[in-house]
């Protein structure tokens, strides 16, 4: 009887949650509009073609020099045209430029097209250019993007300095002429930071910087279409002439604080492209979207580094124990378990979307799973000083990066037989401190997200002497003097014959060990069409269709 | 009562001043440099970051910082984040929304724990106060994200009978269901509340009394039974009040709700102090007066409090 009386309790139970759950929806859904139709009232573009797609808040002011975070670049990219920019695969072709001539590898020559504008009407012409990559290099100016003017004459971080090497010839070419050789100049300047600026920018900046106004194949949809926290609303720029031409009706961008958030909107039908997955859902993701799932590599490359003065990694030793780790590591199965197959190991230091990338250098075979060869050098190494102590990579711990920390660490101590640990530090900022002040005494986490598809952006910054960002002070004049030659190149092909050599020096120092690249996962609801994700990851929205 | 309000509001001045400072200190004491954390994994040029920091103020000693912000603070001015907007903006955008959604879930809390308190009460020990006894620990032992994913999978995705998320569409009706779950998964211990003293208060004497003069069922359960038993559950209601408008980020997450919790939690992981400071002061000011009128409230439900 008590058994009875408790189970007909326990499915009234349930009963009543559900006729809760659903009362309190269905009263709900005729006051409630879907908020698809919210953001396409308003304007004249309401014909359904507007593409939505996820993106974040802007953390900077919408101006191209002050962004370097992909919440912003997003929107700069649609909103502004610059000399060239990126295909599907990568490769640069002219936007607003007529032609940029290598004079020699440090004098460029541009030519902009003729009868560009901005949507307020100004002409574009070669001070657009000059004045906005000005004021982006200007010390007290402070962008964040300023360090992509360095390698142009007369800039300078520490004080104020007109950039020099930057000269207006006539309303449509100027010409550049930079401190250093730098071959695949060209290749750069689809990045948002030289993006041109209106004369009316200016006189304002930070009223630009909430109201931008671009060039590009999309424009804001009124004054109020930066809804902050919430949205950006685009449609397209009718003046735009440019090689992308919008086969939509204008591009909303949704702002979602989290990954779960998107994809349930995605699968719901609220939103129509999405570029990332949350991590709950990587297993289920391809089952739940069958083809209109997306899941490839990206100009992202994973590391960790062993900085060049620590303990037993110096020297000859130092070289062995690096091949040895690098070795020890069973990638292919990290990736596998790990990352459910959304990272690919890696085969050199670029990334596969990037022209120039190679599977078969030199060296590569150190960085396949080779337990035995492994032990064998590990003991050479040893031979010169015996090994002590843990082996520990720090990370930091607000990333999500605990788990494949201790499946490497695990791998090196189940084929070396070393304890080898993580180091976790509680955040981001607190991490890279460390690093920076170089007080950090363990192996680290590293990652680069390139700026530009090419090689070079992938070396020179990393792993030449005294780079900015060579967290390890890795130095070695022969890889050096290979990106020099790579740089002073007189075409792409030739430079990058270069910068493969000097990766073949990297693949024996291993200054970082070279871990997988990042894959780009995304997805697209029923419906939509011609879905390609641009090299850095964000889909090429200028080419969706819907319906 | 007028000396009792003026009481309470001159305490909340030390809390306010207290909780700044605090909020300031450990937000100051942070691990981590926020200006290399805006860098990602590049390293920024020491030039550019010493002038990030300078114009953020973050070059300055602690007590000199605090005292930047507190000047500000009172002038009206309560600083810009690093994306350039002025944080009294962020609030005032991102306030009202958090605001609708947590009144929402509170109204709806209210309603269901007395409702369903009371009729418990009534019926102790009978089927409906069964019922409603498992139903209520099933909802409260369900973690609350677990139970806003399942309720987005199913009455979002599945049957497509509510948003899935809310994003620009912030009407009531679009955030009906998050404030629904919120309060599903919340009402329970104010029901439980509400049970306990309609219980006793049915065996109060002055219940008793009532009954033996004759009034009715219609009359005695609203006015005696029901008023006298309502101080614990708005205590409870008003106390959940203010936690659930400082504990919104879960929810506002699930349902990409552009209130202050994203707001709040973007700014934490940022190191963003003057957003993250304005935001918890508020906060804190809005728990001292939502207490100061609940112990208001109850000199008007019971007869026997009295303030002076």
């Amino acid at each position: 009887m008590k058994v009875r009386k408790a189970v007909l309790a326990g499915l009234a139970a349930t009963a009543v949650a559900s006729l809760v759950l659903a009362g309190c929806s269905s009263s709900d859904d005729t006051d409630s509009t879907p908020s698809s139709s919210a953001a396409t009232s308003g304007d004249a573009m309401a014909s359904g073609g507007v593409i939505r797609t996820n993106g974040s808040e802007p953390e900077n002011p919408l101006i191209p020099t002050a962004t370097n975070e992909t919440g912003g670049g997003k929107i700069l990219d649609a909103m502004f045209a610059g000399l060239v920019y990126y295909d599907g695969t990568g490769a640069a072709h002219n936007d607003l430029a007529e032609s940029i001539t290598q004079v020699d590898p440090t004098s460029y020559e541009i030519k902009i097209k003729p009868d560009q504008t901005f949507t307020n009407g100004e002409p574009v012409v070669a001070s657009s250019f000059v004045d906005a990559w000005n004021y982006g290099a200007l010390a007290s100016n402070a962008q964040n993007s300023s360090y992509f003017f360095e390698d142009i004459e007369g800039f300078s971080y520490e004080e104020d300095s007109e950039l020099t090497g930057l000269t207006v010839v006539d309303d449509l070419t100027f010409d550049v002429k930079l401190n250093k050789e730098a071959s695949d100049f060209p290749l750069r300047l689809g990045y948002s930071a030289f993006y041109p600026l209106p004369a009316s920018a200016f006189e304002d900046m930070d009223a630009f910087g909430a109201n931008p106004v671009g060039n590009g194949p999309y424009m804001l949809a009124g004054p109020d279409a930066w809804q902050h926290d919430v949205q950006i609303e685009l449609v397209t720029n009718p003046d735009y002439t440019g090689e992308r031409q919008p086969a939509n009706d204008g591009l909303t961008i949704v702002f979602y604080a989290t990954q779960d958030a998107a994809y349930a909107d995605l699968l719901a039908g609220q939103v129509d492209v999405i570029d990332g997955i949350p991590d709950s859902s990587l297993q289920t993701y391809e089952a739940d979207l069958g083809d209109r799932a997306v899941n490839q590599p990206a100009a992202i490359f994973q590391s960790f580094t062993i900085p060049q003065s620590l303990a037993h990694f110096e020297g000859e030793e130092g070289k062995l124990r690096r091949q040895a780790l690098s070795m020890a590591i069973n990638r292919d199965e990290i990736t596998d378990v790990i990352f459910n197959g959304t990272r690919t190991p890696a085969s050199d230091f670029t990334s596969p979307v990037i022209d120039g990338w190679s599977d078969s250098l030199d060296g590569a075979e150190v960085l396949a799973y080779n337990p035995d060869e492994a032990v064998k050098l590990w003991a050479e190494a040893d031979a010169m000083s015996p090994w002590e102590g843990t082996f520990q990579i720090a990370y930091n711990a607000d990333g999500g990066h605990d788990a494949w920390v201790d499946a490497v660490n695990n791998s090196i101590k189940n084929t070396l037989g070393i304890e080898a640990s993580g180091n976790p530090y509680p955040t981001f900022g607190e991490f890279r401190t460390d690093v920076t002040d170089r007080t950090i005494d363990t192996a680290f986490r590293t990652g680069w997200q390139a700026d530009y598809p090419g090689l070079f952006n992938f070396l020179g910054p990393l792993y030449a002497t005294n780079a900015g960002s060579n967290d390890g002070d890795y130095s070695n004049a022969d890889f050096d003097a290979l990106l020099q030659q790579g740089n002073t190149a007189a075409d792409a092909a030739t430079a990058n014959g270069f910068y493969q050599d000097a990766q073949e020096i990297l693949l024996q120092d291993l200054p970082a060990i070279p871990l997988w690249y990042s894959n780009v996962n995304g997805g697209y609801a029923e419906g939509v069409n011609n879905v390609q994700f641009g090299w850095n990851s964000v889909p090429l929205y200028y080419e969706i269709t819907k319906g | 009562m007028l000396t009792y309000i003026l009481r309470r509001v001159l305490q909340a001045i030390p809390v306010f001043f207290g909780t700044t400072f605090l909020i300031y200190f450990m937000v100051f004491a942070m691990p981590g440099d926020p200006i290399a954390g805006l860098f990602g994994d590049k390293t920024p040029n020491p030039a550019v970051a010493d002038a990030l920091r300078a114009q953020f103020n973050l070059d300055q000693p602690f007590i000199m910082q605090y005292l930047l912000y507190m000047k500000d603070f009172f002038t009206g001015n309560l600083g810009v984040t690093f994306s350039g907007q002025q944080v009294s903006d962020v609030l005032a955008r991102a306030f009202p929304v958090t605001l609708k959604l947590v009144l929402m879930a509170v109204v709806l809390e209210f309603i269901l724990s007395v409702v369903i308190g009371l009729i418990s009460g009534l019926r102790k020990g009978k089927f409906f106060d069964n019922i409603s006894l498992v139903v209520a620990l099933v909802l409260s032992s369900v973690p609350v994200f677990v139970a806003m994913f399942v309720a987005q999978y199913f009455v979002g995705i599945k049957w497509g009978l509510a948003p899935v998320t809310v994003g620009a569409d912030t009407t009531w009706g679009a955030m009906f269901l998050p404030a629904a779950v919120i309060a599903l998964t919340v009402y329970v211990t104010g029901m439980r509340l509400m049970r306990g003293s309609v219980i006793e208060s049915r065996q109060a004497d002055y219940v008793r009394t009532a009954y033996a003069k004759g009034l009715t069922h219609k009359r005695i359960v609203p006015v005696h039974i029901a008023r006298n038993s309502l101080i614990p559950v708005i205590t409870n209601t008003a106390a959940s009040f203010g936690a659930l408008i400082a504990g919104t980020t879960v929810t506002e997450g699930i349902f990409n709700i552009p209130g202050i919790g994203q707001v709040l939690y973007q700014a934490i992981t940022q190191s963003e102090v003057p957003t993250v400071v304005t935001f918890v002061t508020i906060l804190t000011v809005i728990y001292v007066i939502v207490n100061i009128l609940v112990d208001l409230l109850y000199a008007v439900l019971d007869p026997r409090i009295r303030y002076v």
